[in-house]
């Protein structure tokens, strides 16, 4: 089946079987490994995209579903262009100041999760916002620290 | 990662289009499936189960996504009404908040963004959240075909473990739902706080007492929904009755003595929030209360 | 002659070491950018499934292949694809487990076979069609009735049976157990596996992988395969979570990878999904631990006498390190005039139990912290009392005989814990009085008179854990790890792998430390066993204090042949005088045992350990009124790791091990039937989620080690030790109900309260 999307910004067209896994086309035919798989059940949310403004587990969306939607992933949230660092968006920035990594590989999932947050979660909503995303290294407490200082920043 | 190489998934604009294909893969006897936010099958898919030939891709049947207030003190749900939908929608938070409650406990936000209260009922899971408060609510389910229309009590849509009325040729096209009076009052206790399967769901509006995961389908205490509506209030006689409409099972999660053991405690619980007062839940933990200290 | 710089003090002002500097693995994490092994492709590449055993003990008969399915485009391997001089044998203590089954699989999940595709959808079909037909035998399936003693051990001190002798003494006993836990880092096992080493065509092979010891990988290699050293490449890939679930069982899925690739000519990826993730890979150890404790009136311990059983699983694995962790750590940080520990691993037809962060210490001391609590209760004692007065203390020598003389910071992290708890409740009981306030004013109608108030309770966990490889371990991995000089500054060269806990970042900051130059200025080799020399395993609270300080004392030496210089300028004028003469500048150090630790193999006796983290944990739990649940509100640890090298970093260990060990305790059970894992998916073996997880304060202690970099210790597995206890002694002060074994589940809690 073709589809026509929008992958962070980018217009984008693939041919993929209909019932082939978001995560899998993202990987797969647009190269686009950020997005991980943990699970395959949508409880660990290593795979999480924003789909039209909405979170979603992508190892639990068919490809056809996404035909003409707005995809975001991890590989989008930084700038395009200029220097490596100074792309960095400032919830990454927060994630690296943070110590909100850590083997980083619930990362682009929750920093998806996290930018799907409304901008003016309390500390309870980050934690209810992020209870679809398992973390096993970090014990939570540094992510909440980081989304946090960057939820502060974009309610000034 | 599954095999998902042959197979079909037809993907009508309009729900008469979805129904007339229905309507032929039932009469030429090959099966069509249903998908809505896949949030279930995907699951299924995932570990392994062997697609279907064919899928009836419902998402793009927009006129599906309603969640209105009918009257003084209803609602409709459309067809592909989620549970991010019934979160937000503020006919739904005035008139039936255990539905909202219950919502917000559906796995995490990214499985309520694509899970659908029709899904959820039709999938037939004895764990299901949203349905102990739709079987509260006396819910009716509106199924359509091509040339057809039914109203089903939800209390009736069920015919065995999940088994439902549904015909291959019909799909849930609404939820409606005439609230009834009486406090309302919700519990899921979940293997952990979120993300979790439920043990035990209850859910009351009134004196309708729904339970999920306690029998092979969602069930409605009969004896101790009679024994209160007459004015009974003994907690000893109503633990007993709750009891006799409930079989719950040993299974990789729980046990069934645990499981009879909590139904007794949210009855005791939910039974003095019958007269007067708001409900009486568990006292609610403070929210804002974790703020983690400054660790440094 | 150089004149040689006064080695620094840590008391002298740290530019580096102790600051929060930018993670050097940091960037790519945060944008995806990071390649983790599933992320590789290679051309030509084939992906590998594992047929795997479907019952726990018997014989197997035949492997069949339907011939009905269309096999064309499969590789297929079992174990006669192993020819000499290579041997089916993973290689790791006992030699006991294969590769691949021959005539009789031992434990459900026990790979027999292997099939390889280019097209990775085709694997699960190809795998419904291959048949193995078994002649079943009996199975031993529970650890308590076992019989088969795969390792023993005794740790004897005193006269234990005179000590319980005596007149006056109260002797208290309990037994305890806890069960398995499964690693579950978020990304699950995989490796690629290609032909050739350093070109394509040599006969050598090369694995690409998740993995915390490429040189274990290498070593199993050379054996299954029979190819010398140089033959065999294997370079960790970035490795999403290892906790010791990557330790060793990452060789086997090597060998399989390797297998599949040697005979198809191709490479091959294995990737495990993950239901096959939890149902096949290593396991914390299940236990059961038996005190009988001696007593004086007044609380002192006098005798303590141990027997802790193990279950290890069908092969030896690591079971006999993990065994003699965690009888070393069996008495708690206690003093006692004589002490006796059995430790016993049973085996059993299970999948092998291996390597997770403790490593047999949360198993001895949840049980001698529970006990401790029981000890309190029965003798009438408050439980901090009885701790503060046989808590080790600078002088005190443990049950092998070890003087603790450097570093002893029990007492203090007891007092830290207490201070820092008492501060986060008062600041927590501020919140909810204002909390309160507010929701009388609005919700007067909300409030029932009906609200139903859990019990709550408080409880505590004292506890230490010895970095480093036991007693002569270090000496028999003699790592290596060293520098070179670059342009620009230098470039480390060590075996440890980064896999979360940032190894990169923490080594480059004692080496710029060492060195006065900018942490900028130092990168780390990638970890290809081609370039780095083998370190030793990223495993036992090592890589800091051990590896670290070989490092340093590398910078050192380097330090000294540059002379003297005062800030990167000079140092790079001198770099590149010393490369322009040179031509190349490494340098290569070795572990050197610090003179004063004796230890006996034979007698398990002497200095089991340099140095020993100390923690302490504060628990507030309440128990749910409707559900059992028992809900931390509150979690305090004090841990003492000898100088916090990153204060971020450590507190991450800290935070993330204080939360695995809370799982342990109350939400994670691998649940068995017929020995093989039931709840094998996410939604039913349940890891805390953020609502699951209490807040936790952190308060890092340092007590600087004389032979830590810095005065580092280890950090990564102290923090898992303490938390179950704490927890059961909480739910204990709550319910009134001692619980023996964990998880501590609501369904337990019931059962014990009601």
């Amino acid at each position: 089946m073709k589809l026509k999307l929008h992958v962070n910004g980018e217009k984008k067209s693939v041919d993929v079987p209909p019932m082939k896994r978001l995560l899998d086309t993202l990987r797969e035919e647009l190269e686009l490994t950020g997005t991980k798989e943990g699970c395959g059940e949508g409880e660990c949310g290593a795979c999480t995209v924003i789909v039209d403004g909405t979170a979603v587990n992508a190892c639990l969306v068919p490809s056809c579903q996404v035909d003409g939607c707005d995809v975001q992933t991890v590989e989008g949230i930084a700038r395009a262009g200029g220097k490596q660092a100074a792309r960095l968006h400032r919830l990454q920035r927060a994630f690296l100041e943070h110590g909100a990594a850590q083997c980083g590989i619930c990362t682009p999932g929750m920093l998806m999760a996290a930018l799907a947050l409304p901008k003016r979660a309390t500390l309870d909503e980050i934690r209810a916002g992020l209870a679809g995303n398992l973390c096993r290294c970090t014990g939570y407490m540094k992510i909440y620290d980081a989304v946090a200082q960057f939820l502060d920043g974009e309610r000034r | 990662m599954i095999a998902a190489a042959n197979v079909d998934v037809l993907r009508p604009r309009h729900l008469k289009d979805a129904l007339m294909m229905l309507r032929v893969a039932a009469d030429e006897g090959r099966p069509l499936v249903p998908m809505a936010g896949g949030t279930d099958l995907f699951v299924t898919l995932n570990a392994g189960q062997k697609p279907a030939a064919r899928y009836l891709d419902l998402w793009r049947l927009d006129k599906l996504r309603s969640v209105a207030a009918d009257g003084r003190r209803g609602l409709v749900f459309g067809g592909l009404a989620t549970f991010t939908d019934c979160i937000e929608s503020k006919a739904v938070q005035k008139r039936l908040p255990i539905l909202v409650d219950a919502a917000r406990q559906v796995g995490g936000v990214q499985i309520q963004n694509r899970g659908t209260l029709a899904g959820n009922i039709e999938n037939g899971s004895p764990a299901a959240d949203g349905v102990p408060v739709l079987m509260a609510a006396d819910a009716t389910i509106v199924l359509r075909s091509l040339d057809d229309e039914r109203r089903v009590p939800l209390a009736s849509y069920y015919t065995g473990y999940r088994k439902t009325v549904r015909r291959a040729d019909e799909l849930i096209v609404a939820i409606e739902i005439d609230v009834p009076d009486g406090p309302q009052w919700f519990h899921k206790v979940g293997t952990r706080a979120a993300q979790a399967i439920s043990k035990v769901v209850m859910a009351a509006i009134g004196h309708r007492v729904a339970l999920g995961s306690v029998a092979p389908v969602i069930v409605r205490a009969h004896k101790l929904e009679a024994y209160v509506a007459a004015g009974g209030r003994d907690l000893a006689e109503a633990k007993r009755l709750a009891g006799a409409d409930v079989s719950p099972i040993d299974d990789v999660r729980s046990t069934a003595e645990y499981r009879r053991r909590v139904v007794e405690n949210l009855v005791a619980a939910w039974l003095p929030s019958l007269d007067g007062g708001g409900a009486a839940r568990p006292a609610k933990r403070a929210a804002g209360l974790d703020k983690p200290p400054a660790s440094r | 002659m150089s004149k040689k710089k006064r080695p620094r003090t840590v008391k002298e002002r740290l530019r580096t070491v102790g600051h929060n500097v930018a993670r050097a693995e940091g960037v790519e994490k945060v944008t995806g950018a990071a390649r983790y092994i599933d992320d590789l492709r290679f051309d030509d590449m084939l992906y590998g499934a594992t047929i795997r055993s479907t019952i726990p003990a018997g014989r197997i008969v035949a492997v069949e292949r339907d011939p009905a399915f269309d096999w064309s485009g499969f590789t297929f391997v079992d174990h006669r694809d192993i020819a000499a001089p290579g041997k089916n044998v993973v290689a790791m203590i006992a030699d006991d487990q294969p590769f691949l089954a021959v005539d009789r699989v031992r434990h459900q999940a026990e790979p027999i076979a292997l099939i390889a595709h280019a097209d990775r959808a085709r694997l699960a079909d190809a795998l419904a069609h291959v048949h193995v037909r078994y002649e079943a035998e009996p199975a031993q399936l529970d650890f308590e009735s076992a019989s088969t003693v795969l390792k023993e051990i005794a740790i004897r001190r005193g006269d234990v049976d005179a000590v319980f002798a005596r007149a006056g003494v109260t002797i208290v006993e309990g037994t305890y157990r806890t069960g398995a836990q499964e690693q579950l880092y978020i990304e699950c096992n995989g490796v690629v596996a290609l032909p050739g080493c350093a070109n394509p065509d040599d006969g050598g092979i090369t694995v690409h992988g998740s993995m915390q010891c490429p040189y274990y990988v290498v070593r199993a290699l050379c054996v299954l395969t029979g190819l010398p050293r140089e033959k065999v490449r294997v370079v960790q890939t970035t490795t999403g979570g290892g906790f010791g679930g990557k330790e060793e069982y990452p060789s086997l899925v090597a060998g399989h990878a390797v297998l599949l690739a040697r005979k198809a000519g191709r490479p091959v990826k294995m990737m495990y999904e993950r239901h096959e993730d939890l149902v096949a890979t290593t396991k914390r150890h299940p236990s059961i631990v038996r005190h009988r404790t001696a007593l004086a009136k007044d609380g002192t311990i006098l005798g303590i006498d141990v027997d802790l059983r193990l279950d290890g699983g069908a092969y030896v694995t690591l079971s006999p390190v993990v065994l003699s962790r965690a009888a070393i750590h069996a008495t708690g940080p206690y003093r006692a005039e004589a002490v006796r520990i059995r430790g016993r691993v049973m085996m059993t037809n299970t999948p092998p139990n291996g390597a997770f962060r403790g490593f047999g210490a949360p198993q001895s001391q949840f049980a001698a912290e529970v006990h401790m609590d029981r000890i309190a209760g029965e003798l009438g004692l408050d439980p901090i009392v009885l701790r503060k007065k046989n808590l080790f203390r600078t002088g005190d020598v443990t049950a092998t005989g070890q003087v603790l003389k450097d570093s002893v910071a029990a007492h203090e992290v007891l007092d830290r814990a207490l201070a820092r708890h008492a501060a986060a409740v008062r600041t927590h009981n501020k919140a909810v009085r204002a909390h309160n306030k507010k929701e009388r004013s609005h919700n007067k109608k909300e409030r029932s008179h009906n609200e139903m108030v859990p019990a709550r309770g408080t409880g505590i966990a004292l506890f230490f854990h010895g970095s480093g490889f036991t007693g002569g371990g270090e000496v028999k991995l003699a790592s290596k790890a060293g520098l070179a000089l670059t342009k620009r500054g230098v470039r480390l060269l060590v075996g440890s792998t980064e896999i979360g806990q940032g190894t990169r970042t923490m080594h480059a900051q004692i080496v710029a430390e060492t060195l006065g130059i900018s942490y900028e200025r130092v990168e780390t080799a990638d970890p290809d066993t081609a370039r780095v020399p083998d370190s030793g395993p990223t495993v036992a609270s090592r890589t800091c204090m051990v590896v670290g300080k070989i490092l340093q004392r590398a910078a050192e030496k380097l330090r000294a042949e540059l002379g003297d210089y005062d800030d990167d300028k000079s140092f790079l004028k001198r770099a590149r005088h010393l490369l322009a003469d040179r031509g190349s500048v490494e340098i290569i150090e070795e572990y050197q045992k610090p003179g004063d630790i004796v230890w006996s193999d034979e007698t398990y006796e002497g200095d089991a350990y340099g140095a020993y983290a100390w923690g302490c944990n504060i628990a507030d739990v309440e128990i749910d009124p409707i559900t059992y649940q028992a809900r931390c509100t509150q979690f305090t640890t004090a841990i003492d790791i000898g100088k916090a090298i990153h204060p971020i970093l450590a507190e991450g260990q800290i935070e993330g091990g204080t939360l695995q060990g809370i799982g342990w305790a109350l939400y994670e059970d691998v649940v068995m039937r017929d020995g093989k894992m039931q709840n094998a998916s996410l939604t039913n073996y349940i890891i805390p989620t953020t609502l699951d997880t209490p807040p936790i304060a952190v308060d890092i202690v340092e007590h600087p080690y004389g032979n830590g970099p810095f005065g580092a210790k280890g950090v990564g597995e102290c923090p898992i030790d303490g938390p179950a206890a704490a927890l059961v002694n909480a739910i204990r002060a709550a319910t009134g109900k001692r619980l023996d074994a964990i998880p501590a589940t609501p369904e337990r809690i019931m059962k014990a309260i009601a």
